[in-house]
């Protein structure tokens, strides 16, 4: 009687401790680095590792200097260093509009969000000298920053750079367009209100 | 010798078999709730962070955009959390004596990061990945609520798998334009239950079967 009672308790235990076990976190938090996770085991305690000092990864290394650097026998370069599509324009408008913007705001005005917020007045693209300056250059403030202004290496890889730069070029000359770069059938609209210039063109009416 | 039970006996061990079987559906659907509380999921919790950091400020007042800070979401399974430089950019500027910002300005002087604490965390044992989400139109604000309207992030899903399988199994009821992916308090420009699937076969999404499939979570 007694031996089989005990059986039974010592069942009852050992169900009780399978159950249990499923209880356990190791699974839900297994010994690997999750990204950006702390780490005791290096001295700076982060897990997520630079690059030794010195060190080129494969397939990084960065010998195109008018690529990387936008200076071409270390004056800026005029050119770009591949060809931009519209497509690819359309991803510097993008890339404009979210890393730029918040302070240059949409237009290039330099009169942003942020600036209305307090910061320093942001350069406006709008000016002669930045108009006659070379494409290199505007590689080079977003890569290493222009007084005031941090560089954005960090947050914004180099082709973007470049594809940010040509939208640059466009908004300089959405504000600076001579007369005769408008189409002659266009023209009249430049004297339009702004709610009649958002009416479909009478062109598109009539099907052509 | 009188009756050990009496006559109403009967009625009370009708109603205590019906009593048993109450209490014990009623303990299966309070430990269902429970499972699926915010007790449980740790969701709608505020979370103590070094820096009061506002999404409410930066994304719905200034008007942000989430990459500018999240610069991974689009291209890595990680969504990225930004190195106090990011903040550097406007706050050597911008309320740069604020005492709020001093533990900011403490890890830029001695080039230790700031640590944040992390809001979502799903176990280790399920695979997750941002950037086929972003790419397939499914927009934060359905995963991450609306961002834009919280002083201190919160974590809004349950994060349980059968929340991922609910839309895996239907994602034509989340899916909207790749335009409208960061926008917040986004309205469909018609009913959802047409542009829905027409978003569905112009992304190529993978069907119910394949998305429920147990090793695309658990790999
Ligand atoms: C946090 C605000 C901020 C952001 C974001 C920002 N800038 Fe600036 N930018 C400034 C300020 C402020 C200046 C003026 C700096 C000065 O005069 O010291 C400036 C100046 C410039 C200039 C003019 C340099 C000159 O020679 O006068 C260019 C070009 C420029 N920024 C490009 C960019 C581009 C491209 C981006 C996006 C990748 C960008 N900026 C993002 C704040 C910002
Ligand atoms: C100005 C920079 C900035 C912008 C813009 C920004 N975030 Fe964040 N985000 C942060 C920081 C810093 C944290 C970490 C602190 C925290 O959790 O509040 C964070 C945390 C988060 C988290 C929680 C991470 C975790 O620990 O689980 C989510 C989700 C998130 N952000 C979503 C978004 C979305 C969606 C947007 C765009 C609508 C956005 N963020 C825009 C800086 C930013
Ligand atoms: C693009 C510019 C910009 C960036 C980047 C930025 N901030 Fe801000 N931040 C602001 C502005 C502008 C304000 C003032 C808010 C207002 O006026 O509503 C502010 C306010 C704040 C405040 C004070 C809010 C208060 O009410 O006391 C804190 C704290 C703060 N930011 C933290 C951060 C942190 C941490 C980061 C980096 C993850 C960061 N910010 C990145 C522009 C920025
Ligand atoms: C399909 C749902 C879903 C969508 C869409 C989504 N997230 Fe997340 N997000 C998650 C989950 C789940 C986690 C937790 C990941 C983990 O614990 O590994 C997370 C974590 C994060 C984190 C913390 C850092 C990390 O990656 O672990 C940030 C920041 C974040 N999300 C921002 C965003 C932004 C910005 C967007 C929009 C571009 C976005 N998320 C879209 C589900 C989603
Ligand atoms: C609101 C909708 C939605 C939610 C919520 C969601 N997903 Fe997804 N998920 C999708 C869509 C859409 C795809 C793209 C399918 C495709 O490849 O066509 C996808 C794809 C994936 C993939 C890649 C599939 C592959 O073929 O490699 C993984 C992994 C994944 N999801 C994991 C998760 C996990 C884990 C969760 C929960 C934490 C989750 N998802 C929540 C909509 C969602
Ligand atoms: C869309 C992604 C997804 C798919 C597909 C998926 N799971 Fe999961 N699974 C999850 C997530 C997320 C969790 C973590 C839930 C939590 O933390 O509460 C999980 C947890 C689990 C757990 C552990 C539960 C626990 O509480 O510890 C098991 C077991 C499991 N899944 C089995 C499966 C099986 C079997 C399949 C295939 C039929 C499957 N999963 C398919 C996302 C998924």
């Amino acid at each position: 009687m007694r031996s089989s009672a005990s059986i039974r308790r010592a069942a009852l235990v050992l169900a009780a401790v399978a159950v249990l076990a499923g209880c356990r976190q190791d699974m839900h938090d297994t010994p690997r680095y999750e990204p950006f996770e702390a780490s005791t085991f290096f001295a700076d305690g982060r897990a997520s590792r630079a690059y030794p000092i010195g060190t080129v990864a494969r397939g990084q290394l960065r010998a195109d200097d008018h690529l990387y650097t936008g200076r071409v026998n270390g004056e800026f370069a005029e050119t770009f260093p591949f060809a931009v599509s519209h497509a690819e324009m359309a991803r510097g408008q993008q890339r404009y509009n979210v890393y730029c913007a918040p302070c240059h705001g949409q237009i290039g005005d330099g009169n942003g969000m942020v600036v209305q917020r307090g910061l320093r007045q942001a350069a406006t693209y709008h000016q002669d000298r930045l108009r006659g300056e070379r494409i290199g250059y505007f590689y080079d403030v977003i890569t290493n920053g222009f007084g005031a202004m941090q560089g954005y290496a960090e947050q914004v890889p180099v082709r973007d750079r470049w594809l940010i730069a040509a939208y640059i070029r466009a908004l300089q000359l959405s504000q600076h367009a001579p007369l005769e770069a408008v189409r002659p059938g266009d023209r009249p609209r430049l004297d339009q209100t702004p709610e009649e210039q958002l009416a479909p063109p009478p062109t598109a009416a009539t099907g052509h | 010798m009188s009756q050990i039970f009496k006559q109403s006996a009967n009625a009370w061990s009708k109603a205590s078999i019906f009593a048993l079987v109450f209490t014990l559906l009623a303990l299966g659907w309070a430990v269902m709730v429970l499972q699926r509380s915010d007790f449980v999921t740790s969701a709608n919790q505020f979370i103590a962070q070094p820096v009061q950091f506002s999404h409410q400020h930066h994304v719905g007042g200034i008007g942000i955009d989430c990459r500018y800070c999240h610069t991974s979401v689009e291209v890595a399974a990680s969504a990225g959390i930004p190195p106090t430089k990011t903040c550097i950019n406007c706050h050597s500027q911008i309320w740069s004596d604020s005492p709020y910002l001093e533990p900011v300005r403490a890890s830029f002087r001695n080039d230790t990061p700031l640590e944040w604490v992390r809001v979502h965390d799903l176990p280790d044992f399920v695979y997750f990945n941002h950037s086929i989400h972003v790419a397939k139109g499914v927009g934060c604000e359905t995963c991450h609520g609306q961002v834009d309207k919280m002083p201190l992030m919160l974590q809004k899903a349950s994060l349980q798998m059968e929340w991922c399988l609910e839309c895996h199994r239907n994602p034509e009821q989340f899916v909207r334009p790749r335009s409208e992916v960061f926008t917040m308090g986004y309205q469909p420009a018609s009913s959802q239950a047409e542009i829905g699937p027409a978003l569905v076969k112009e992304y190529n999404i993978a069907g119910s079967s394949n998305l429920t499939n147990c090793s695309v979570c658990h790999r």
